[in-house]
């Protein structure tokens, strides 16, 4: 593993160097598109020898997880220089070597809850690319109330026995583990009884069926467990469960906010970085509607001052100041806004865009899917009712 | 550029500049103000000029602070929380800006006497009911080094208090013209020179400037002749980003307001701060408070590094945080229920306030445009 300079300016010429080396030519420019994104895992096939030499290279120094401690296998970097990293790699248009839910979620709840014997078994898998995890959160009956999950873990000595559905379940279909919160103590208050465990989806009884959306595929599944026995120990004695058992909304909690402010964020922002300026002029003379221009100025506005605002909560991050409840805030915002980008892009292109596998068929695709945005992770209702309570302190009665 | 966080400097100012007006310039002292119909409180801003307040971009060589825009920003938005009235703006940003980047003697020695507390500096720009600088038709008829200036300014901030007035009259070209302005610096006692005291809504200092045959001279003008709106531009756009600073202080308190009455005020036997319809509004509320103040301090940041480059920037900030006033406060108001219609609770100052800075430097459709110009649409 390369050893980098603290100091930063010294840190830009050594990262760029290295990128020099190890990204290779195919990994870099060209406009970003879905199949760009390299998840990792066992069932994952790469687009090209480019793209797995690039994940390989990147795990190697730690790059694939920045951040992370050196112990377990991460770059060790500081916030500073991970910043200067995505600095150099925006510099060369590289693509990003590896994303996953190992690597946004179970990562860092391993980090703040997991045993050392968890972290130095599973972080390094996770940086690899090894293992590909999915999220088993919401169920039928637990969306916005998620504490109600009711999918069963019951204790059998040896083994817990879960039984139960889990929905929303991104690309469970294509993941080797899932990370799930699963009831353990059904007497308990209901954020008293539940555990985050880790569980095989090569187990018996584990099986997956994709949901269709409005806005057509989509890579959320059901899961079904089904008896499925989870051993309360791996044969090395390491236990399935992170946090302490009838803790996990601990965990959930924890990472609810890491994935807010990840949803309010997105990595390209809204309207996936376009401009509405270039929209307008690139459209026809219906673009000269005033009602039409007024929305697209009034969005722009607010547009960029969420983008100031994303970039002010990084800097508090940054500066170790701690942005806690405010995530949800980032959420709304940031969720809100990209759905009314998506409504102005769609009145912009009028019933070009109503047409399925028309040249502006994707944007249909892409302008329903935002209406999702307000919902996962947390409705628009729930982000209002924890700013009102958390930040403003609002009376419950 | 820099953070958009506060530097320790800046957090000291902030945490100085709230205790003094905590204690010196309350709500209850601008009601004070509007009481005696006086604009502003001559007294409280000689003090805030021994504080440096008044020099905040005046540089330290005539006696200034030299702090920044930034700072300029945060002292607004200070000034904003408890509605303190002042000339701040458009004497110690928009006149200091405009003076320095006039250089020469002359300049200097007026800067020295804004950053003193000795020169309340008015800006005479607009002539209608919107802000429009090129439509400016107070004519200076040039004959040799001297001209005369005969038209009138409306709605012109500090227009009765100021020692001197910093006016854009047309020496050339047609109303809507942007070339053919010059911007001339005279006393504001000059033979010629009438002003007419406007009963502002928001309390403060207004008048209308109505020049007859005003004398004056070239060493008046500031800039080139025919170059006037140069001279101003960057005043303009500093005194604007100020004025959306103020603006979001005034969010501040105002929401401030709201949401302390929501944890006291019982109707049906509970706190109205339960019911879920005003909570997520009051959420909302904030939520929109806290995108605004990110364009405010951006607003400050790009002012200080690249000034040439601002306009994006200014009227961004101007554009967020009137639409945002005018949502915290008429929010505000119908929170309060009737209590906040009444002259006698203070909500409504922060309405009216609000207003008369939506106005004030150009509206919300203004900056919306000139955001929407400056992307490309």
């Amino acid at each position: 593993m390369p050893e980098f300079s603290r100091d930063l300016a010294q840190f830009r010429t050594e990262i760029g160097a290295w990128l020099e080396g190890n990204c290779p030519a195919e990994m870099r420019g060209g406009d970003f598109v879905e199949s760009d994104i390299c998840w990792g895992g066992k069932k994952w096939k790469f687009t090209s020898d480019a793209q797995k030499t690039w994940m390989d290279n990147a795990a190697a120094a730690g790059l694939t997880c920045p951040t992370w401690p050196v112990e377990y296998g991460g770059a060790g970097l500081s916030r500073d220089q991970q910043k200067i990293l995505r600095e150099e790699m925006v510099r060369i248009n590289a693509k990003i070597p590896l994303q996953s839910f190992g690597i946004w979620m179970l990562g860092p709840a391993l980090l703040a809850f997991g045993t050392e014997e968890q972290k130095k078994h599973y972080l390094p898998q996770i940086i690899r690319g090894d293992i590909r995890w999915c999220q088993g959160y919401s169920e039928p009956g637990a969306g916005s109330d998620l504490a109600n999950v009711q999918t069963r873990a019951e204790d059998m000595g040896d083994h817990w026995l879960i039984n139960g559905q889990k929905i929303w379940t991104s690309y469970a279909d294509q993941a080797d583990w899932i990370f799930a919160l699963v009831r353990t103590d059904r007497e308990a208050p209901k954020h008293l009884g539940i555990s985050f465990m880790l569980i095989d989806m090569n187990a018996p009884g584990v099986t997956t069926r994709p949901i269709q959306l409005i806005s057509g595929k989509s890579p959320f599944c059901e899961t079904f467990f089904d008896n499925v026995k989870v051993p309360k120990e791996d044969p090395s004695g390491m236990s399935r469960i992170v946090g302490e058992v009838n803790r996990g909304w601990d965990v959930a909690k924890h990472l609810l906010t890491h994935e807010r402010e990840m949803i309010g964020s997105g990595s390209r922002g809204p309207l996936g970085g376009r401009s509405v300026g270039e929209i307008m002029n690139s459209g026809d003379e219906l673009n000269s509607n005033p009602v039409l221009r007024t929305e697209a100025m009034k969005y722009e506005v607010d547009a960029l001052a969420t983008g100031l605002t994303l970039e002010r909560y990084k800097d508090m991050a940054g500066a170790g100041v701690p942005i806690g409840n405010a995530s949800s805030m980032l959420k709304y915002q940031g969720t809100e806004l990209n759905k009314r980008g998506y409504e102005l892009l769609m009145s912009l292109a009028g019933s070009d865009a109503a047409e399925w596998e028309s040249p502006q068929g994707e944007l249909a695709s892409e302008w329903l899917r935002t209406k999702a945005n307000s919902i996962e992770g947390g409705t628009s209702e729930v982000m209002l009712d924890i700013i009102a309570k958390r930040v403003l302190e609002l009376p419950y009665k | 550029m820099e953070s958009l966080l506060l530097n320790e400097d800046e957090t000291m100012l902030r945490d100085s500049a709230r205790g003094f007006l905590d204690d010196t310039a309350p709500v209850k002292a601008f009601r004070a103000v509007r009481d005696a119909g006086s604009g502003f409180d001559r007294g409280l801003w000689n003090e805030m000029a021994q504080m440096g307040w008044a020099g905040v971009l005046v540089p330290e060589a005539q006696g200034g602070a030299d702090m920044g825009h930034r700072a300029a920003g945060i002292l607004a938005e200070d000034m904003g929380q408890t509605l303190v009235a002042s000339p701040f703006i458009s004497t110690a940003v928009m006149a200091a800006t405009v003076l320095r980047k006039a250089s020469g003697a002359r300049a200097e020695a007026s800067l020295a006497a804004i950053a003193s507390g000795a020169a309340i500096y008015a800006i005479a720009v607009d002539e209608g009911a919107k802000h429009a600088p090129e439509r400016s038709a107070l004519q200076a008829v040039q004959s040799g080094n001297a001209f005369r200036l005969t038209g009138r300014k409306g709605f012109v901030a500090e227009g009765r208090a100021a020692d001197r007035v910093l006016v854009l009259a047309r020496t050339s070209g047609d109303v809507g013209d942007a070339d053919g302005l010059t911007l001339f610096d005279v006393a504001a006692d000059t033979k010629g020179l009438d002003r007419r005291a406007i009963n502002s809504v928001d309390g403060r200092d207004f008048a209308e400037l109505t020049f007859e045959g005003v004398e004056a001279t070239g060493d008046d003008v500031i800039g080139e002749v025919g170059g006037g709106l140069d001279a101003l531009k960057a005043g303009l756009e500093a005194g604007q980003a100020a004025l959306a600073a103020e603006l979001t202080g005034l969010s501040a308190g105002s929401f401030a307001m709201t949401a302390g009455y929501l944890k006291e005020r019982k109707q049906f036997g509970k706190l109205i701060g339960t019911f879920q319809a005003l909570q997520h509004r009051a959420a909302h509320m904030w939520a929109e408070i806290e995108v605004t103040a990110s364009a405010i301090a951006n607003a400050g940041r790009v002012l200080d590094a690249a000034p040439d480059q601002a306009t994006l920037a200014v009227s961004l900030a101007k554009a967020r945080a009137t639409d945002t006033a005018k949502l915290i406060v008429s929010e505000g108001v119908q929170m309060h229920g009737g209590i906040g219609m009444t002259d006698e609770f203070d909500m409504g100052f922060y309405m009216k306030r609000a207003r008369v800075g939506a106005e004030w430097l150009g509206d919300y459709g203004y900056h919306a445009a000139r955001v929407a110009a400056a992307r490309g649409f």
